[in-house]
Formats: C-alpha cells, sequence, structure tokens
C-alpha cells in the first residue's frame, strides 16, 4: 500500500469527520465534486450535509466558520488555492485570530492552504502565505513536509482550540508517497531532525525539506555531513531544536519557498542571531524565492524559487567560511 | 362604518401594541441618555478612543432588540446602543467597556461599541464593514447542523456597509443556504462624510433584496411604529423559515460619525426634512397624542433613566483597570502552544 500526501489530507479529513460529530467541511468544489485537487474525494458521499460547496466567497466562507466555531462545530475551509485566502485575510487576523483574546470565547477552525509552487501555476496559483499569517497573533500556522506529518498535524490541528492556518504543499500532493499512515506523531510545535550531520544545519520546512535532504545527500559524497531540521510548524516555531542544532554544527543555512522579505527564515535567523551567537562559526544564511512575484514559465520558475541546485552553492559557500 | 371598526384592532391587540411602543420608548430613551453620557464623557476626557452614539437611529435599534426573542443572535453595530439594551445588554455592561473597567465583557482589552458575549448569542463587532454577517450566518448553519430550530439572527449596518465585498459575499451565502438572517440596514445618509450619492446608483438599496432572492423591505426609520412592525415582520419571516430578510430603513444620522466629528457637512435643508425627524420626539409626541403616556411621565422616565445611567457610571468607574502586568498576555485558548517572546 502506498499513500500520497494528498490522500493523506484525505484520510485524515475523513477521520476526522467519523470521530467528532463537530467537524464539516466547507469550501469550492468540496462536495460531490471532491474538490479541485480532490482532498474531500468521496467525502460529501460518506458524510451527506457535512462536506459543503461554498459559493466563491473567501470571505464568508471563514466568517461562517468562525460563526460555527463560537457555537461549537469545528469546520475545516479548504481554500482552492493558498493564494485565494487573501480575500479572507480579514475574517483570518482580525476575526478569528483576535476572537479568544477578546471574548475568552476559542475559535477551532482549520484552514487548509493549498500552497507553494508547481510548475505552471503562475503568480496567482503558486504562492506560500505562511509567514504573513504566522505574523498575526492568535493563529498557529502548520507546515507538513511528509505524509505522516499532513496526516496527524491535520488531525492535530482539526483538535486545537484556536485557528490553525494549515499550509500544504502541493508539489507534494502526488511526489511524497508513504507505506502506511502513522500511529503516532509528535507534538505541535516540535521541529523534527529530517537527517543528522554535524558539519552544517539546513533549517527547511514544508517542500524545501525534501530539497535541502536531496543536498545533504550530495554533500554527504564529498564527505560533509548536513543536518535538516524540519520545522514542521513554523508558529509555535522551535527555536531549542534548532538552537540544538546550530550547537552541533556551528553553521545555520534557513530555506524558505515565500518571498525573501522577513518571513520565516528572517525570523529563524534572528533568534539564533539573538539567543546563540556564540554557538556560530559563520555568519548565518537565508535563502528564499527571489523577490518578484512566482513566474508560470517552468525555467523561471526552477531559478525563482531555491531548489537543491541552488541550496547546494549556498551550502558551498557557508562551509567554505 | 363597518369597513372602519373591521379595520381597527382587537382591543387585545391595541395593547399588546401599546406595551411594545412604550417598552420600546424606554429602551430608545435609555439608550439615548446613556449615549450623551458617554458623549459628555467623552468631551471630558475621560473616554480612551472613540464615542459612537447612535442618536436617530433609536426607533430602527430598538425594533431589532425588541422582536428579537433569548436564543436568537444579535450582531449590532456602532449605532445600535438602543437595540442592545433591549437584547438584553446592561447599562452596566455599556459604561464597563467604554470606561476600560477590568470587570466589563471585554476587560480592557477591547472597548466602546466592541462588545459583547458570544455564547450568549451576542457578538461583538469589529471594525470591517460587514464582516459580522457571515459570522451570524455561520452561527445559523451551526444551529442548523445541531438540529435547533426557531431562532434568527440579525445583524445591523449602515448603507456605507453595503459597498463592501463581505456585505455582498454574506447575503449571498445566507440566501444560498436560505438561512434566517435579519440584514438592517439604517440608511442613514452618511457614511462618515461620503453621501449616500457617493455610496450607491441604485434607487433604493431595497432593490437589491431581489438580486439576491431575498425577501426586502423598506421603511421610515424615524416611525417607531413602523419600525416595530416592519422589523417584526421581517424576524417572523425569517424564524418561519422565509429565509433571508433585507430590511432598509431611511433615516438621518442626527450626530457626527463619532464625537469627534462636528458633522458641518450635513446639509441644513436635510436635517429640516422629514429624514431628519429625530425618532425619539417623533415616538413621544406620539404617546402623548394616543393617550398612552402624560407629558409629565416622559420626563419621569428620563430621570429615572438618567438616574440609571449614572449609577452605571459612577460604578463603573470605581472599579479597577486593567493591569498590564498581571495581564495574560498570550493570544492562544492552547496556552501550551504560545511563544514567549520576553
Amino acid at each position: 500500500m502506498s499513500i500520497t500526501y494528498l490522500e493523506a489530507i484525505r484520510l485524515a479529513q475523513k477521520r476526522a469527520l467519523a470521530e467528532d460529530p463537530r467537524v464539516f467541511i466547507y469550501g469550492q468544489d468540496v462536495g460531490a465534486f471532491g474538490g479541485a485537487f480532490k482532498a474531500t474525494k468521496n467525502l460529501a458521499q460518506e458524510f451527506p450535509g457535512r462536506v459543503i460547496d461554498a459559493p466563491i466567497s473567501e470571505d464568508a466562507m471563514v466568517g461562517a466558520a468562525i460563526g460555527a466555531a463560537i457555537e461549537g462545530m469545528r469546520p475545516i475551509i479548504e481554500m482552492q488555492f493558498a493564494d485565494f485566502s487573501t480575500v479572507g485575510f480579514n475574517q483570518i487576523i482580525n476575526q478569528a485570530a483576535a476572537l479568544h483574546w477578546r471574548t475568552q470565547v476559542p475559535c477551532p477552525i482549520t484552514i487548509r492552504l493549498p500552497s507553494g509552487g508547481t510548475s505552471g501555476g503562475g503568480p496567482f496559483h503558486s504562492q506560500s502565505m505562511e509567514a504573513i499569517y504566522a505574523h498575526y497573533p492568535g493563529l498557529i500556522v502548520m507546515t507538513p513536509a511528509t505524509v505522516e506529518d499532513a496526516y496527524s498535524m491535520l488531525l492535530e490541528a482539526v483538535a486545537i482550540d484556536d485557528p490553525v492556518i494549515f499550509c500544504e504543499h502541493k508539489y507534494l500532493y502526488y511526489h511524497l508517497k508513504a507505506d502506511q499512515l502513522p500511529t503516532e506523531a509528535m507534538p505541535t510545535g516540535k521541529a523534527r531532525i529530517a537527517r543528522s550531520g554535524r558539519d552544517l544545519t539546513i533549517v527547511a520546512y514544508s517542500a524545501m525539506v525534501h530539497e535541502a535532504l536531496a543536498v545533504a545527500e550530495e554533500l554527504a559524497t564529498e564527505g560533509t555531513e548536513v543536518e535538516v531540521v524540519d520545522l514542521r510548524s513554523i508558529k509555535p516555531l522551535d527555536t531549542d531544536t534548532v538552537m540544538a542544532s546550530v550547537a552541533r554544527t556551528g553553521r545555520l543555512l534557513c530555506v524558505g519557498e515565500a518571498f525573501p522579505w522577513g518571513g520565516v527564515t528572517a525570523e529563524v535567523i534572528a533568534r539564533v542571531a539573538s539567543e546563540g551567537f556564540g554557538l556560530l562559526d559563520a555568519p548565518p544564511q537565508r535563502l528564499n524565492a527571489k523577490d518578484t512575484p512566482v513566474p508560470y514559465h517552468p525555467n523561471l520558475w526552477a531559478v525563482h524559487r531555491p531548489t537543491a541546485r541552488s541550496i547546494v552553492v549556498a551550502a558551498r559557500k557557508l562551509l567554505r567560511q | 362604518m363597518i369597513q372602519m371598526v373591521a379595520s381597527r384592532p382587537a382591543t387585545g391587540e391595541v395593547s399588546s401594541c401599546r406595551d411594545a411602543y412604550l417598552s420600546a420608548y424606554r429602551w430608545m430613551l435609555l439608550g439615548r441618555i446613556l449615549d450623551e453620557k458617554f458623549a459628555s464623557l467623552y468631551r471630558a476626557g475621560k473616554i480612551h478612543g472613540g464615542v459612537f452614539i447612535g442618536r436617530g437611529q433609536e426607533a430602527l435599534s430598538v425594533a431589532i432588540g425588541q422582536s428579537l426573542r433569548k436564543g436568537d443572535i444579535f450582531a449590532p453595530l456602532i449605532r445600535d446602543q438602543a437595540g442592545r439594551l433591549a437584547f438584553g445588554e446592561s447599562v452596566l455592561e455599556a459604561a464597563r467597556t467604554y470606561l476600560g473597567s477590568v470587570l466589563g465583557p471585554m476587560r480592557g482589552r477591547d472597548g466602546n461599541v466592541h462588545r459583547g458575549r458570544p455564547k450568549e448569542g451576542y457578538l461583538p463587532m469589529i471594525s470591517h464593514l460587514g464582516a459580522m454577517i457571515p459570522v451570524v450566518n455561520g452561527m445559523l448553519l451551526a444551529r442548523r447542523f445541531k438540529g435547533i430550530a426557531g431562532t434568527v439572527g440579525a445583524t445591523c449596518l449602515g448603507e456605507g456597509g453595503t459597498s463592501t465585498g463581505a456585505f455582498h459575499e454574506a447575503l449571498n451565502q445566507a440566501a444560498v443556504e436560505k438561512l434566517p438572517l435579519v440584514l438592517i440596514i439604517a440608511n442613514n445618509q452618511f457614511a462618515y462624510s461620503t453621501p449616500s450619492s457617493r455610496q450607491f446608483a441604485c434607487r433604493s438599496l431595497v432593490d437589491r433584496a431581489a438580486g439576491y432572492g431575498v425577501e426586502g423591505h423598506s421603511l421610515d426609520g424615524t416611525d417607531l411604529t413602523a419600525c416595530l412592525k416592519v422589523v417584526g415582520e421581517a424576524v417572523a419571516n425569517a424564524r418561519d423559515g422565509r429565509g433571508p430578510q433585507l430590511v432598509v430603513a431611511r433615516l438621518l444620522r442626527l450626530c457626527g460619525h463619532g464625537e469627534h466629528d462636528d458633522a458641518g457637512y450635513v446639509d441644513t435643508k436635510l436635517k429640516q426634512s422629514p429624514v431628519g425627524r429625530d425618532c425619539l420626539k417623533v415616538a413621544g409626541e406620539y404617546l402623548v397624542r394616543q393617550n398612552w403616556a402624560e407629558r409629565e411621565t416622559l420626563v419621569a422616565w428620563r430621570n429615572e433613566a438618567t438616574q440609571k445611567v449614572e449609577e452605571a457610571i459612577a460604578k463603573a468607574q470605581r472599579e479597577p483597570a486593567p493591569d498590564p502586568y498581571t495581564e495574560n498576555w498570550c493570544a492562544l485558548a492552547s496556552k501550551h502552544l504560545s511563544e514567549v517572546y520576553e
């Protein structure tokens, strides 16, 4: 049996619907059609009335989820693409994120964002929005990089009493496979050492974990041992695991698929620089997408975002310092 | 002659109609006096942030609060003091929020008109117009999931708020789901300083109801009788499963956008036109004309309301303010997932 990252997301939702009557799914085309990516395939048939097609109204979708959560439900909202969540941005950051602080009433909603680039996606179907949401108090932001995490973290997202932005990477939907679903999971907020090493720490999340692992593989043939830290969730961000890794290697490279200004890589470096400056043997480095909208053509897209090719160049440079 | 008798309401109806009117008038009066007190505290520099009052909109607002029942949902906007009181908010709760008492429902974390008790169906508005509508929709959807029937959700907006995407998305959503939503639009002629002519180009906002496939109602918002009748019918329709109801009232905001605004841009002719009538004054005169109350009684009610407001303000003013050193600076309900930045 082989389970894709996408199927894991579907199965997690199926399990959530089966186990918790408070759960329902609301989004565009999620009903009988099964979703633009088929992440809700057959769920409307299996759970009648609980997987509901929404009009093309991201603001109203999120707003309704908030209202339902106030009444004790556990809605899962599917944004067709992460990029479209900007239309629901107001509800997410001003209403959902602020509700518990303002009123002490929790807002347990899960918003699934099919994120990141795929070949041919172009400027409006490729964005990585995680840093924008992580900026706001009151939100949890998950960025699973493995099939196992896609499954267990989505279940955890539904169980958490706060709004969770679940950034699932579209590039991993079909590429990533596992033999079976996990039976246990790491707690939310804990990073994972995806590969151990002693010469350089690469901190990554989501699809970039796999680019980093490819770099580790390549450099291993030259006798360099790269440690890859998979953040899993970017908020909360597991600074301790990152710091412990940097303590072992003395060198830090942070890789993210999002745009370069601010963001997760900057946050990680800021934390390491302020709390663990003495651990560093070289200036910490970061690698992100280019500071332009995400391009359509595969030739441009391949260079726009970090890949093993560009990460290995940055890693070698850092190792020479 | 027979016709006149036939059209006259039965005695029981008259008394219930009169009782509703009297009760509504007293909530309006209390709302007006409370608003005036907040305005005066603002001018004295006793209030942090802005003060937003509902002068001129009390008849419409109270009709909503009074038409709803316990268990219904109400998401008021900035000019709904009268409706809030009629829905069940206490004067003290309003005073505590405006004065930043830590004992208020928002505990100093949010202030002025941003107050409510979501678990009791009373929603605290955010500032973004139209944003509360889908939240009411979601609560109504949840009740449908849970098999709770017969409750209604009402929310208010000005004509300016109808220009937002949120308004469109949410009214359409309610229509698609056929939710028992009552959406009340106070066309008070100005969105801050922008006149209605710069806000929409249709003949009347109520014409939009057909476009959404919902029932529309329009009324004179300066007339309490019309407000109670039309809003009451809209709420009853929603409760009867007839889907969303769009209610559009014509009136004039008899104050600035907030107390910082002298509203010098409002034309005197408009103030003197029928739309510029003061609904509270109109209602008081109607009470006297109908022999439902003496002028002296109105004065006594005013004094009583003033006393109530003064007591609540005095109490809230003596209460502790939030303490930043003991405040729990954690936005999450899941405390174990919060990060510490100190």
